[in-house]
């Protein structure tokens, strides 16, 4: 590879070419300050504060998208840069609302830092607001113009990682702003709801609808029995929102935390994980045997399939009917449980920690209603768990390990990389194997499904019957694979979906910031969950061997249809409008 | 509900150009007087181009409208030189004998007030535009008296 040496404050570093000053100034030890800049995203340059001075050049040069030429001097430090990194930083905060104490973000604020690494204590403009108010008509995501600063993640998320494009830039100059098209709100545009742009904001322009208060107030009411999930890949970052480095795996620690905030039973979305297993498998293997939609797709991710039902409703047929864990927990919660426990059902208040904003939607929507309420109450993020344990000071590092209660929190380690892309396809070919070849795989490590690439392809030979699998994360790299399947070019058998980038672990409830270095720590985090485990197979779980055989029966029984089973529905990419 | 067959039609034009959009949107608008909901919802599936974006193009140019404008669209420059020339006092009086703030249209639909960028007339200044048609050295009472003419015009016409 080419290489080209550049000098950065005196410090002479060589890169390979095409990379960038700021990413080389990153290797001599300088952060340059930024705002618009996402190392997930294309370089934007509007934010103007990586601004550097180059020797022979007469304008300061935006340092992340400029690249090193050999021989480059390059002073990121001069008068001139600092005073123009100051200008427009002052003139970003002049439209800006400082009202930190009452933000979200507060103490988790790109812009609020380098306020603060800039030494800004007073601006010389007065303060004007931008245009546009709250946007608050979706039941996930909450949007408020008045804090954006047009750094465009958000934009280009939606439209790059995602391929959604719900959310543009309207308008013009002194008066541009962010908005859905017409101002119509999210509830009204194809918002999948997978809360990627929550996690690349840099400020609080972007939220989560807040379910904290729901829940203190159930905590805090005698008559309910409050039980609570906890999803795969909430253990491998809730860490993060306590100082801890990326890819601490803090399961035990998490455990008695909840215990503390009152929660009556912690239980884990990992049962019903082994669950889905279960009843996928059988599924697929039911497919395979007796004719039925192929390629299956998953049906675990609800940004997905909030994606699948609005843009591609003619696949529907392929998902599987299979019911998130989630929410194969909640109909579990407020049946099974609630008999063994000898509970009324009205009395339970279902609260489930995901990594995911779109669980909100799933939890509300009509069809997870099949215990006779609704199954799952309230869903935290994974930053909104952490905010609750920090309100009343429970300082999760330092915590004594706790243990999950019984039954819904016995779990293998098939279900916890669920937490992962390829997770969900390699805990379904470590139980189809066994299933259809009735002898034990020796290697339950199927590395051919792993990796952080958007789109991969593995055959599973199951003792001669091959398996077509693919497995995409991120929903423009689920896209590319629904073209190919519409274009009849796929001959795939399963298809592993998740929305978000690196699968559950990189979603958008999660601590923020995120990149691909850290969704690496967390993918490594729960991979060593799995190997930490004993069980490593959906199927081999003794709890789950006790439900099927205390109450669902087996397999896909007429039971487990009813409780573990749905279907969705179609909608379109816009909707129908009357003159 | 409004035809689309027209705005078919339209897109059909431009099947074979690179990108059409802003060619559409402009030949659209003179159709349909301006660029509602509907139409680029329309426009968006016909070219596949997200409605966020066909939105953003839409808002950017100001030649472009999402709103219903009156008959008669004033637009009166804002830029150094008119000001210099006391354009604001001829906008405040186009602004008292219409009744309408800046980008609003008269309730019957015969003007619709905006501000215009320099317009290249700087020698003639203040000027305004009245649709395609240009008025320079104006005066507050030269302003009001044009307008009463199309006043009449659009009356007459109606």
């Amino acid at each position: 590879m080419d290489k080209v040496t550049v000098t950065i404050d005196g410090i002479q570093v060589t890169v390979p070419k095409g990379t960038t000053v700021l990413e080389a100034a990153k290797q001599v030890n300088i952060k340059i300050p930024r705002l618009c800049y996402h190392p997930d995203l294309p370089p934007v340059s509007g934010c103007r504060l990586c601004v550097v001075e180059i020797e022979g050049d007469r304008l300061l040069r935006t340092s992340c998208s400029w690249k090193c030429q050999d021989g480059m001097k390059i002073n990121t430090k001069s008068q001139t840069v600092r005073s123009s990194r100051r200008m427009a930083l002052e003139l970003i905060l002049s439209r800006h609302p400082m009202l930190c104490t009452e933000c979200v973000r507060n103490n988790n604020c790109e812009l609020q830092s380098i306020a603060d690494q800039l030494g800004i204590r007073e601006t010389r403009f007065e303060y004007s607001a931008r245009p546009g108010g709250i946007d608050d008509s979706s039941a996930v995501l909450v949007r408020d113009p008045s804090k954006c600063i047009l750094c465009r993640r958000c934009i280009q998320t939606c439209e790059l990682v995602q391929s959604v494009s719900a959310i543009g830039l309207e308008g013009r100059g002194y008066n541009v702003w962010v908005d859905t098209p017409f101002g119509k709100g999210l509830d009204d545009v194809a918002c999948v709801s997978c809360g990627q742009c929550i996690n690349r904001c840099p400020v609080g322009a972007l939220y989560e609808q807040d379910h904290v208060a729901r829940v203190w107030a159930a905590l805090d009411d005698p008559t309910k029995h409050v039980v609570v999930q906890t999803a795969p890949a909430v253990r491998a970052s809730i860490g993060e929102a306590f100082g801890m480095s990326a890819g601490s795996l803090v399961t035990d620690k998490m455990v008695t935390g909840l215990r503390m905030l009152g929660f009556d039973k912690v239980f884990d979305t990992d049962f019903t994980a082994d669950l889905t297993i279960v009843e996928e498998g059988t599924e697929l293997i039911g497919r395979l045997t007796n004719g039925g939609a192929l390629p299956m797709l998953t049906s675990c991710s609800p940004g997905w399939i909030n994606f699948i039902e609005h843009f591609y409703p003619q696949l529907l047929p392929h998902v599987s009917s299979c019911k998130s864990p989630q929410q194969m927990f909640g109909a579990l919660a407020k049946t099974y449980y609630a008999e063994k426990a000898g509970i009324d059902p009205k009395d339970i208040y279902s609260v489930s920690i995901m990594p995911c904003t779109a669980k909100k939607y799933e939890c509300q929507r009509p069809e997870m209603r099949d215990s006779g309420y609704q199954d799952v109450d309230a869903v935290l993020t994974t930053r909104e768990l952490a905010k609750m344990m920090k309100q009343v000071g429970i300082d999760l590092p330092q915590l004594e390990p706790g243990k999950y209660d019984e039954p819904l929190g016995i779990s293998t380690g098939a279900a916890v990389i669920f937490g992962n892309t390829g997770g969900v396809m390699e805990a379904a070919l470590r139980t189809v194997y066994e299933l259809v070849t009735k002898s034990p795989l020796e290697n339950v490590e199927i590395k051919q499904v792993r990796g952080m690439e958007g789109v991969r392809e593995a055959e599973i030979d199951l003792n001669g019957t091959k398996v077509r699998a693919a497995v995409a994360n991120g929903l423009a790299n689920a896209r590319q694979l629904m073209e190919k399947i519409v274009a009849g070019e796929a001959d795939y058998h399963f298809v592993e979906i998740m929305a978000c980038p690196g699968g559950c672990i990189g979603g958008g409830g999660q601590p923020i910031p995120t990149s691909m270095e850290i969704r690496k720590k967390r993918v490594e985090a729960i991979y060593a969950a799995d190997r930490a485990l004993e069980i490593r197979k959906s199927h081999e779980n003794p709890a789950i061997k006790k439900l099927y055989a205390e109450f669902l029966g087996e397999p896909n029984s007429h039971k487990a249809h009813e409780l573990l089973h749905t279907h969705y529905t179609r909608k379109t990419v816009y909707k129908e409008t009357v003159a | 509900m409004q035809d689309l067959t027209r705005v078919d039609e339209i897109v059909g034009r431009y099947a074979d150009t690179k990108t059409p959009l802003i060619y559409i949107l402009k030949d659209v608008q003179k159709e349909y007087g301006y660029l509602s909901d509907v139409v680029l919802t329309h426009i968006a599936k016909k070219v596949d181009i997200p409605l966020s974006e066909i939105y953003g193009v839409a808002t950017f140019y100001s030649l472009f409208t999402i709103k219903p404008k009156g008959k008669y669209v004033v637009r009166c420059c804002n830029n150094a030189p008119c000001h210099v020339k006391k354009s604001k006092e001829v906008l405040e009086a186009i602004k008292s004998y219409l009744g309408l703030e800046v980008t609003e249209t008269t309730e019957c639909g015969t003007f619709t007030l905006e501000f215009t960028s320099c317009l290249g007339l700087c020698a003639v200044a203040p000027v305004m535009m009245v649709n395609d048609e240009v008025y320079g050295n104006l005066t507050p009472e030269k302003a009001v008296a044009i307008l009463k003419d199309y006043k009449m015009k659009g009356q007459s016409n109606a």
